[in-house]
């Protein structure tokens, strides 16, 4: 710290040396560009949850004031909308099943990306690249292209419309995505402390699950946020594999819509709710993410 | 990371995840490549077809249409994504409460499920009820999404640069914090413009998380289904109609086997292609530049 200092105010010096600008005028001008950055950034901000806002502010309206008038703010606040939602159960059925099949992803991927992650970062092995190279044209994979392969393998054996069906489809961009993820994040652990460990006598297993997966915490934390994320987003598998026990929210949110017209404020609701678990997520992971989306390479 | 050992029972440790990945796209592949060179009438009734299909759909006006628009939806929300990316990455706080908030709200829109991003912007773009609709009518402005094809563009691509530059501008931000401290400073002492900071120092530190970032972003908007399905189910007559939305209506609206296979492995390897061509291109230039420091 000590060492930047002195070299900022060598720098300042230099500064005053040959520049014809004061130092005063400089220092003015750097904070003027701070604001101006700190103003830009806000402005982008505001109208990013713009949108969001709008959402929140039609979840709290009856649908008579929706369409009644132009309001900015809900002028008589109600939470019918939210109630309606959390008191039938085939509404909040509609989260609890897209939270299972997005926590049985997470839990597959993790366990099977692992090992294959560690591999990777590891050892050569007869066909390492090109398998490598596969497992990311998986990532190139259009949903759309898998639609009714799926739905027939699925139905054949039985899946269809369960949790473990959607779960089992998402692994096809999820467990590559791992793969790269926690490739990365392991290259950066020295192999010394692999070999270290092996001289002191610590079997394979043991070496991997007490020593090697505490070390990149961090790493699996953001591979599940990115898991998570991924997961939760997607609707045409999910729709396509499930009828009506597995169904997720984003499904059961079409029939906000019927023939009498659209039930604007449940449907503002509900999304509003598939933005909550979200937010949690990145709550949970805030101090890790910038690392993650370098995908542990920086 | 050059000094990796050889040991072939690596793939031992490989094996579950290939088995599972196989079960979800080797099988499902070969089922499409199967379909792609038959003619199912019945259970019992198939016939080779050989190469039909793939001829049929690559002259098939209506998909050939759909593919330029996806070629240039990619092209638009590229330009438009990854400079304001590398912006905002740019303006992003280092530390503190702020960098912290800052991080969350940024990455907000990455985490709402897409059906629910159509949805929103459905709600925000209406005329009666949304505050950009009804702005933008108080305003004077002629603008209905289902009825003026450029409207609809134009909402498409606003959503699309709402919902994916804050993937880009993580990336840039992750990029921009491996910077150490010193190259700043070194750069403050020679009296560097801004400009020349960027230009020597920010984007070739930069330019790693870019490819990936260019890749995602391409991969994932020639996919795009759900917001523009939501958003304006591919109108006003098929103006936002984009490949998955014709692939999805000939598979499962209606069941045209064959022709939707091929077209399915033509849309699957154009992807491939472009990946593949833009990621050796970009790592051939870089091997032909001298590397800038420690990367």
């Amino acid at each position: 710290m000590s060492y930047q200092l002195e070299n900022t105010q060598r720098g300042e010096k230099y500064n005053t040396i040959f520049s014809k600008v004061s130092p005063a005028k400089r220092r003015n001008r750097t904070a003027r560009a701070h604001w101006r950055s700190r103003l830009l950034l806000g402005l982008y901000l505001a109208l990013m949850i713009l949108p969001i806002y709008w959402l929140i502010n039609m979840s709290l309206q009856t649908n008579s004031e929706i369409l009644g008038s132009m309001t900015l703010w809900p002028q008589n606040l109600t939470f019918d909308n939210y109630i309606g939602i959390f008191t039938n159960s085939s509404w909040y059925m509609g989260y609890v099943n897209s939270m299972l099949y997005v926590a049985m992803n997470m839990l597959i991927t993790i366990c099977v990306a692992l090992p294959a992650a560690y591999a990777f970062s590891r050892y050569t092995f007869i066909g390492d690249k090109h398998l490598f190279f596969w497992l990311l044209t998986n990532l190139m994979a259009p949903p759309a292209v898998f639609l009714l392969p799926y739905f027939q393998l699925y139905y054949s054996v039985g899946l269809f419309d369960t949790h473990i069906a959607v779960a089992l489809a998402h692994c096809l961009f999820n467990i590559p995505l791992a793969i790269w993820i926690l490739e990365g994040f392991m290259s950066s652990v020295p192999k010394e402390i692999d070999e270290t460990a092996y001289i002191d006598g610590y079997s394979f297993p043991r070496f991997f699950v007490k020593i090697f997966i505490p070390m990149i915490r961090s790493g699996i934390g953001v591979t599940l946020f990115f898991l998570f994320m991924f997961s939760w987003v997607e609707l045409l598998l999910a729709r396509t594999l499930t009828a009506t026990d597995a169904q997720p929210i984003g499904m059961i949110m079409t029939r906000t819509s019927t023939a009498s017209g659209i039930d604007w404020g449940t449907l503002a609701a509900a999304g509003v709710l598939t933005i909550i678990p979200g937010i949690l997520v990145v709550y949970f992971v805030r101090n890790h993410i910038a690392k993650g989306f370098a995908l542990g390479r920086t | 990371m050059n000094n990796k050992v050889p040991n072939n029972r690596a793939w031992l440790l490989v094996l579950p995840m290939l088995v599972l990945v196989a079960f979800s796209a080797i099988i499902p592949l070969m089922t499409v490549v199967n379909y792609s060179v038959q003619d199912v009438l019945g259970p019992n009734a198939r016939f080779f077809t050989g190469t039909e299909w793939f001829q049929s759909m690559l002259n098939d006006d209506a998909l050939q249409a759909a593919f330029l628009r996806q070629i240039s939806f990619s092209l638009i929300i590229l330009a438009i994504q990854i400079p304001l990316g590398i912006g905002i990455a740019l303006i992003m706080p280092k530390r503190g409460w702020q960098a912290s908030a800052v991080l969350i709200l940024i990455t907000l829109p990455l985490l709402i499920p897409w059906n629910v991003v159509g949805s929103i912007w459905q709600i925000f773009t209406r005329g009666d009820i949304g505050l950009m609709g009804w702005g933008l009518r108080e305003l004077g402005i002629e603008y209905n999404i289902t009825r003026n094809a450029g409207d609809a563009w134009v909402t498409i691509i606003l959503m699309d640069v709402w919902h994916w530059t804050p993937l880009v501008a993580m990336l840039c931000y992750s990029g921009l914090r491996s910077i150490p401290e010193a190259y700043y400073q070194a750069a403050r002492i020679d009296r560097a413009s801004k400009w020349a900071v960027f230009r020597y120092i920010q984007l070739p530190k930069l330019t790693n998380v870019l490819v990936i970032a260019v890749l995602l972003r391409f991969m994932h908007s020639f996919m795009i289904y759900a917001e523009p399905f939501v958003l304006t189910g591919g109108g006003p007559g098929s103006a936002t109609t984009f490949l998955s939305q014709s692939l999805t209506t000939m598979a499962v609206g209606q069941q045209d086997l064959g022709p939707s296979a091929a077209f399915s492995l033509i849309y699957f390897l154009v992807i491939l292609l472009v990946s593949w061509v833009f990621y050796t291109t970009i790592m051939n230039m870089q091997k032909d530049k001298p590397p800038h420091g420690g990367a």
